[in-house]
């Protein structure tokens, strides 16, 4: 039996013992759960004969031994998260450990104009039937085995509403910490955040993943995000668990007419990430903004998949993605685009960059448009390369240590997506976040 | 006389794998300005380089002498903060680093070196903005990535710039005045003019005579296949500018 084989058998089997004390659940999210779980248990883990998983072997995750983050995680103290805070900005903080809603930890300010941010456990015990239409609804659990395995499991996470009209000014953080269980034993959780952001309103939201400890895990993770019409949607994904962790997430995106969604992704950790970001333009004048940044040294394997569908007409995507791959690292990007026939006066636009700084580093990089209108405007791009000599050079001219040299050409390279963040204090945040791994990826080998 | 600062005995050295300097000699003491000048391809880019230790200019024989120590054992960055300049003929374009950042980043690198205080963000600012008005620089450009999107001649003017910042003891000027109006090369000369003292010398490098009737040089080279062919006051130049090179090139052969 293949490792592949045998941790479907094994996440299957937590699945009989968490499922046991979900009897009393309603029909509709029992029906969720068993079309999940027959979804998952059909795909199993993927392997890389399929196209979607080719540069992306999971053989490393199936062999940790998980076992299901159930009971309230092992304390995790404020102290735990005091270096993973972000400073600058004063806004409301909510924490879930091991995807388990935390209000000892977080520290909620009160936000405008009915904007709420929930316990998804809470509201399934006191109002399931209005999360009835909505939960697991953008999902696509027969093409995303490990989506299909969070659905299966869903327990807790955030849900986060913005009323028709509102806006909150400040962000809203969600920091998601990962911890292993008693003795260090590793634990497999399912961070999970639905965001719905009726006609006319406002959010900015960073998702941020940390961990504490030094056990392996895996955070499985789903976002599912409606944006309504006129509706302004900025997500920031932050991904800063340690290199010795798994980490897989699903973005499923809705855009009704006239919206903006904006997905900056910042992937600093990991041993194996996968990322699948898939917006759907269904309202015509709907815009949308894919951001990427990574990072990956030492053996770390970074994937990212994108797809974008352009369902209407007058509808605009903009993607760019950045990869700084060192060490033996391994980079995977693909985009897909898909212009239906009707979606005439789309907009376009991909680019993928990429920079090598080991001689053992990779990047496997594939657009891949499918355009099925006539009058359109799409375009694409990808690039890998190294440091420019010429720079590298004019830098060391003035004084500047190869180190210095290298880390401002590095970080100049990734500025065009640090600087498309909403606010400068989210920048300059995430700027600091990408020196210190880029510091910590020379410590270990990034050249 | 006081001691050379840079002193060159039959310096050999290739661009890429091609021999391009073939037996250079020169010394220059402190508070002087050396013109070379020559026609393309004789190797004033290379001996400039050779200076600053671009990686892919490699000295194969002789040697260069800077305050009295070998100069080719020290990496690009320790000549640096050791007083060398040197002003790109084409400067590199930085995206996504700030020009207040880069130069106050060099600044703070050099003075360490010299066991001087660093500089904090509003100490640098206030010395920056003195030194912009040298150039006559925009403070606009300060904020805008490392020569990115500049024209031609704000590139030259923020070399200078850097070169009033730094305050080098050798400052080499490679081309400087190539691509300029007028009013440019009036403003860059005014700069290197203003950066003239008994301290520092200067290595300016030319095509053409019109940048050294802002910039007076007190000692003027001719470089042609590699080697000095003939070195002489600034009246040189003048006639050089009259008859062209041909007549050196020719008595070099």
């Amino acid at each position: 039996m293949s490792a592949l084989d045998d941790a479907r058998d094994r996440f299957l089997a937590l699945h009989a013992s968490f499922a046991a004390s979900r009897q009393s659940e309603p029909g509709w999210l029992a029906r969720l759960r068993a079309d999940a779980l027959d979804a998952f248990r059909e795909q199993g883990l993927p392997h890389t004969r399929l196209e979607e998983w080719r540069h992306t072997n999971v053989t490393p995750l199936a062999k940790v031994p998980l076992a299901l983050a159930t009971s309230p995680a092992r304390a995790v103290a404020r102290d735990d998260l005091e270096h993973h805070a972000f400073p600058v900005f004063a806004c409301s903080v909510y924490v879930f450990v091991n995807g388990r809603f935390a209000p000892d930890l977080s520290a909620a300010q009160r936000l405008n104009c009915g904007t709420t941010v929930e316990s998804l456990s809470e509201l399934l015990r006191t109002d399931p039937e209005r999360l009835a239409p909505r939960l697991g609804r953008d999902v696509e659990l027969k093409r995303h085995p490990f989506a299909a395995l969070a659905t299966a499991f869903l327990d807790d996470g955030a849900c986060v509403r913005v009323p028709r009209g509102a806006g909150a000014e400040q962000p809203i953080h969600l920091v998601f910490v990962s911890a292993a269980g008693a003795d260090g034993e590793p634990l497999l959780s399912h961070p999970r955040v639905l965001i719905e952001t009726a006609a006319g309103s406002r959010l900015t939201l960073i998702q941020d993943h940390v961990a504490v400890g030094t056990s392996p895990g895996f955070s499985n993770c789903v976002t599912e995000v409606e944006v309504g019409a006129d509706a302004q949607v900025d997500l920031v994904l932050v991904q800063r668990e340690p290199d010795y962790r798994f980490h897989v997430s699903n973005l499923a995106v809705t855009q009704e007419r006239d919206s903006r969604f904006a997905a900056h992704t910042f992937c600093f950790g990991g041993a194996i990430v996968r990322n699948d970001v898939g917006v759907r333009l269904l309202g015509e004048g709907a815009e949308c903004r894919l951001d990427g940044l990574f990072v990956a040294g030492g053996r770390q394997l970074v994937d990212n998949h994108t797809f974008v569908d352009h369902a209407v007409p007058r509808c605009t995507s903009r993607e760019t993605y950045k990869g700084i791959v060192g060490g033996q690292a391994r980079g995977v990007f693909r985009g897909r685009i898909l212009v239906r026939p009707d979606a005439q006066k789309t907009s376009a636009q991909q680019s993928n960059a990429n920079l090598l700084l080991g001689v053992g580093a990779e990047v496997d990089t594939k657009p891949q448009l499918e355009i099925l209108a006539d009058d359109v405007k799409c375009s694409h791009g990808s690039s890998v390369g190294q440091l420019d000599p010429d720079a590298f050079f004019y830098l060391r001219s003035r004084g500047l240590s190869e180190e210095v040299a290298r880390d401002l050409l590095t970080r100049g390279f990734a500025q065009e997506i640090l600087r498309a963040l909403p606010q400068p204090a989210l920048s300059d945040a995430l700027d600091d976040a990408l020196q210190q791994r880029l510091r910590l990826a020379h410590a270990g080998g990034l050249a | 006389m006081a001691d050379a600062l840079l002193e060159l005995r039959d310096v050999h050295a290739t661009a890429g794998d091609a021999p391009i300097l073939r037996g250079v000699d020169l010394v220059i003491r402190p508070g002087e300005v050396h013109a070379v000048m020559g026609p393309n391809g004789s190797g004033k880019s290379t001996l400039a380089n050779a200076l600053a230790g671009r990686p892919s200019v490699r000295v194969t024989r002789g040697e260069i002498l800077y305050d009295g120590r070998d100069l080719t054992a020290l990496s690009p960055e320790e000549r640096a903060r050791e007083g060398i300049f040197l002003a790109f003929q084409y400067p590199v374009e930085i995206p996504g680093v700030a020009n207040l950042y880069f130069l106050k980043a060099a600044l703070n690198a050099v003075r360490k070196h010299r066991g001087q205080p660093e500089l904090d963000a509003m100490e640098f600012l206030q010395l920056a903005r003195r030194k912009m008005k040298l150039v006559e620089m925009d403070e606009k450009l300060m904020q805008r990535s490392v020569n990115e999107g500049f024209s031609g001649g704000e590139k030259k003017r923020n070399e200078v710039l850097q070169m009033a910042i730094l305050e080098p003891r050798l400052a080499v000027l490679d081309e400087t005045d190539s691509g300029l109006d007028i009013d440019a090369l009036r403003i860059v000369a005014g700069g290197v003019n203003a950066l003239r003292g008994p301290q520092r010398a200067m290595l300016v490098i030319t095509h053409y005579q019109r940048l050294l009737d802002y910039v007076e040089p007190d000692f003027v080279h001719v470089l042609a296949g590699g080697r000095i062919a003939r070195s002489g006051g600034k009246e040189l130049a003048r006639e050089l500018e009259e008859k062209g090179y041909g007549w050196i090139e020719a008595s070099a052969r």
